[in-house]
């Protein structure tokens, strides 16, 4: 080989290039060139935390831009809580997937997620309904494959076909600010009522404090301009009826229109022993602003592990790992000798790269994932053992090193590269699986695997190759027995 | 060396056979032993002190007062204490709360929850569905490839179907080694298990190449050789390889994940361990020779024979 110089030039760049990138040096720069802390990403299995699948009810067609809405709106909701960290992804045709790292309330990330946060004022005329009651409307806004339903036109749509999934929410049950309790309040649950206006409708929601000591907080709202004069028209209208407001379907409150609200500004509150404390009315709010989801949806899966679980799995894999390696270390040495050496670097030297590659993309660490790197590091091992015992061969055939060395990469390569591309079609096919359910085990373990395959083919290729042909000019073809192994 | 693997074929399907009709035997019997990722449901793990863990009765009952009625608990010791593991129906978070409560106040006040899934019917379906589907595809695939990448030699197609008769070899041995397990061992097949299974296909094949490739080398130059002995040359050359990468290597590597990794993994390296060690087996023993029976049209003799050794 001429290039050998540069080629281990380039071996030594790259080695320093992924050191930068594996170890916390530098870390400015690198902020600066990934706009983001290169840390390592651990999955819920290792640092603990929930997992959840939503889908949307049985039997509705949704599309990848609906989804993807959905999904960051349950972020920002999330996000507005304080959980840190959430990740919501949607995972192929119907779920999302949402992942909340080192979470310990369960029950607070339920309620952001069930809450779908359809919001609509409701034309119920004379008629109180109490709260908690689930009415239907003329709304259509989570009817299939409708996106521009979070639009302010869709709102105006009048279909007779309304949905009735209603998500078991906690929703707080306020009283009214205005007291019609001896209005009839027989629930028509059969009857659709008119949607005024939608939570789409809102341009800005925020807390109030309480006017005195007894209310309790109050969730003010503003229109956008369009919605302004609809409900400004609808309220000049029907002054002395009662106008619903309906979360999810279920009446919060029927407060009574004293007079016509041309402003577009407005305000929800309890009153009593249901006024809103200062983390309800933030709720709602939330539920509010970052609510009207396009889709509603429910939890198809849900896991939860441990924090204590995680931190155990990971360090007792890493030191597995570490005695693996060590074991296998032996083995190379004693039974290849200085071939067993450069394999040992050539390993290294995949692990670095390897890590280097799952710090830049990133990818997250689950335990499947380990999985799949360590078995990436036996594919890897077999590459060299593969190469290794060609040379073998070729040296008992009487071979001098050079010539077994070229040869028996030469006849190693054609079983490397089918093998390997064969293991890398499978991983393309699993990760395909993985993504699209939310299988996230599947997908982790199957990404893992296929750079691991892709690097291993590398380093074979080059690594191996180049540090086995540059150290053998150091032995004397008489050495063969003692340095090879034969 | 002189070894003749393939004089003893048949000694090595029946070994196989051995090996895998006994757990298929439970499997009828009991059926799979699927865990809530594929029949849906929630599944409990806590962990207790090892004096104020609860009887499986006490359990039940706790269930049936909150309104499940089907119930599956196990236990299982280790160094922190007991850790017992519910499959029940779906709860709601109601229910599970109230049910952790009462564990709570009745039994162990410090008790851990290591881990709460539940799995809803419809996605658990589609997840199984999918699986075999991407079995499937993956070994449709893997036929294509190897009878391109063996397109030089005859019958090149003959490599990628006996790579893929090998596979569900190894598939067959990994259900049979879950079935045994889920009766010894209370094994569940979970996702993890699918994981560790598609890893034994994934190798499986990478295996049989090898072990291929040197019969694609060999048959150019042995061309006046027959056909047998080209692969059992070609088994005895790669042999060295398969015991080092296999058994020195990969198996080494999964034998300390499964004696020092945490237990999450433990019954996932112990059947890649077994499914790794069916790979390189059913490369040498399994997918070689039926290259050979394949070759020799050996079904037309195979009640001939029979007959002129009852006579």
């Amino acid at each position: 080989m001429k290039n050998k110089a540069l080629r281990n030039i380039l071996i030594i760049v790259v080695v320093i290039l992924v050191i930068l990138i594996d170890f916390p040096i530098l870390g400015n720069v690198k902020q600066k060139i990934f706009n983001r802390d290169v840390t390592a990403q651990l999955g819920l299995d290792l640092r603990g935390g929930m997992q959840v699948v939503l889908q949307a009810p049985e039997g509705y067609q949704i599309d990848q831009e609906t989804l993807q809405v959905a999904s960051s709106i349950l972020e920002n909701r999330a996000n507005a809580l304080g959980v840190s960290e959430v990740l919501f992804q949607v995972a192929g045709d119907n779920y999302i997937v949402g992942e909340f790292p080192g979470l310990e309330n369960i029950d607070e990330v339920i309620s952001v997620i069930k809450q779908t946060g359809m919001l609509e004022f409701v034309d119920v005329g004379d008629e109180y309904l109490e709260p908690g009651t689930v009415i239907q409307t003329d709304y259509t806004g989570t009817k299939s494959g409708s996106t521009d339903s979070t639009s302010p036109e869709a709102a105006a749509t009048v279909a007779p076909e309304a949905t009735t999934t209603v998500a078991a929410t906690e929703a707080a049950a306020a009283g009214t600010d205005t007291t019609a309790a001896d209005a009839a309040a027989a629930p028509a649950t059969d009857k659709i009522y008119h949607t005024v206006i939608t939570g789409a409708d809102l341009e800005d929601v925020f807390v109030t404090a309480p006017q005195t000591p007894t209310d309790g907080y109050a969730v003010s709202f503003k229109l956008k301009s369009d919605a302004t004069q609809t409900f400004a028209d609808y309220t000049t209208n029907n002054v002395g009826k009662m106008l619903a407001i309906v979360l999810d379907h279920k009446i919060v409150s029927t407060p009574v229109i004293h007079q016509a609200i041309t402003s577009g500004e407005g305000a929800i509150s309890g009153s009593g022993e249901n006024a809103y404390t200062y983390d309800e009315a933030n709720n709602l709010r939330i539920t509010l602003f970052y609510g009207t989801l396009p889709v509603s949806l429910e939890i198809a899966e849900s896991r939860v592990v441990g924090p204590t679980l995680g931190q155990d799995s990971l360090n007792k894999s890493l030191l597995a790992a570490a005695i693996g390696f060590l074991i296998i270390s032996l083995f190379m040495l004693i039974y290849y000798r200085v071939p067993g050496f450069v394999a040992i670097i050539s390993i290294t030297i995949f692990g670095l790269i390897t890590y280097a590659i799952y710090l830049v993309i990133p990818v997250t660490l689950t335990l499947p994932g380990i999985a799949g790197f360590l078995l990436s590091v036996g594919s890897a091992l077999d590459a060299n053992i593969l190469q290794f015992e060609r040379l073998k061969e070729e040296l008992r055939r009487g071979r001098n090193l050079q010539q077994a060395v070229d040869l028996g990469w030469s006849r190693a390569w054609p079983s490397i590269r089918d093998s390997n591309l064969a293991t890398l079609i499978t991983s393309a096919i699993l990760f395909w699986f993985g993504s699209t359910f939310g299988a996230s085990i599947v997908k982790g373990f199957a990404l893992t695997l296929a750079i691991g395959v892709v690097i291993s083919l590398f380093t074979a290729l080059f690594v191996t190759r180049t540090l086995l042909s540059s150290i053998i000019d150091r032995f004397k073809d008489s050495d063969k027995a003692k340095w090879f192994g034969i | 060396m002189k070894l003749n693997i393939l004089g003893k074929r048949y000694l090595f399907f029946f070994i196989s056979l051995a090996m895998i009709v006994p757990g298929l035997v439970i499997i009828a019997i009991h059926g799979l032993p699927l865990s809530i990722d594929f029949t849906g449901g929630s599944m409990l793990e806590i962990q207790f002190a090892t004096d104020k863990a609860p009887a499986m009765d006490d359990v039940i009952a706790l269930y049936t007062d909150n309104g499940i009625n089907d119930t599956q608990v196990q236990f299982s010791n280790s160094d922190e204490g007991v850790v017992a593991v519910i499959k029940s129906s779906s709860l709601t978070q109601e229910q599970h709360t109230a049910i952790i409560s009462s564990l709570e106040t009745n039994f162990d006040s410090n008790l851990v929850e290591l881990k709460f899934d539940t799995v809803g019917p419809s996605i658990s379906q589609s997840v199984t569905q999918r699986a075999l589907l991407a079995i499937a595809i993956s070994a449709l695939a893997v036929i294509i490839y190897i009878t391109f990448a063996f397109r030089g030699i005859q019958h090149a197609f003959r490599y990628g179907v006996c790579a893929i008769i090998a596979m569900l070899h190894d598939i067959l041995i990994v259900i049979s080694l879950g079935a045994i397990g889920s009766q010894l061992f209370g094994w569940q097949m979970d996702s993890l298990y699918l994981t560790a299974l598609l890893t034994v296909i994934g190798f499986s094949t990478q295996d049989k190449i090898v072990v291929f490739d040197r019969i694609r080398e060999n048959s150019p130059i042995m061309r006046r050789v027959p056909f047998e002995k080209i692969v059992n040359h070609s088994i005895v050359q790669s042999l060295q390889r398969s015991i080092n990468t296999q058994l020195m290597t990969s198996e080494f590597l999964l034998l300390s994940l499964a004696l020092f990794g945490g237990t999450t993994l433990r019954e996932m390296c112990i059947i890649l361990l077994v499914g790794l060690l069916s790979g390189t087996y059913s490369s040498i023993f399994i997918a070689s020779p039926i290259l050979v029976v394949w070759e020799n049209k050996e079904w037309k003799t195979w009640f001939r024979k029979t007959k002129t050794t009852e006579g």
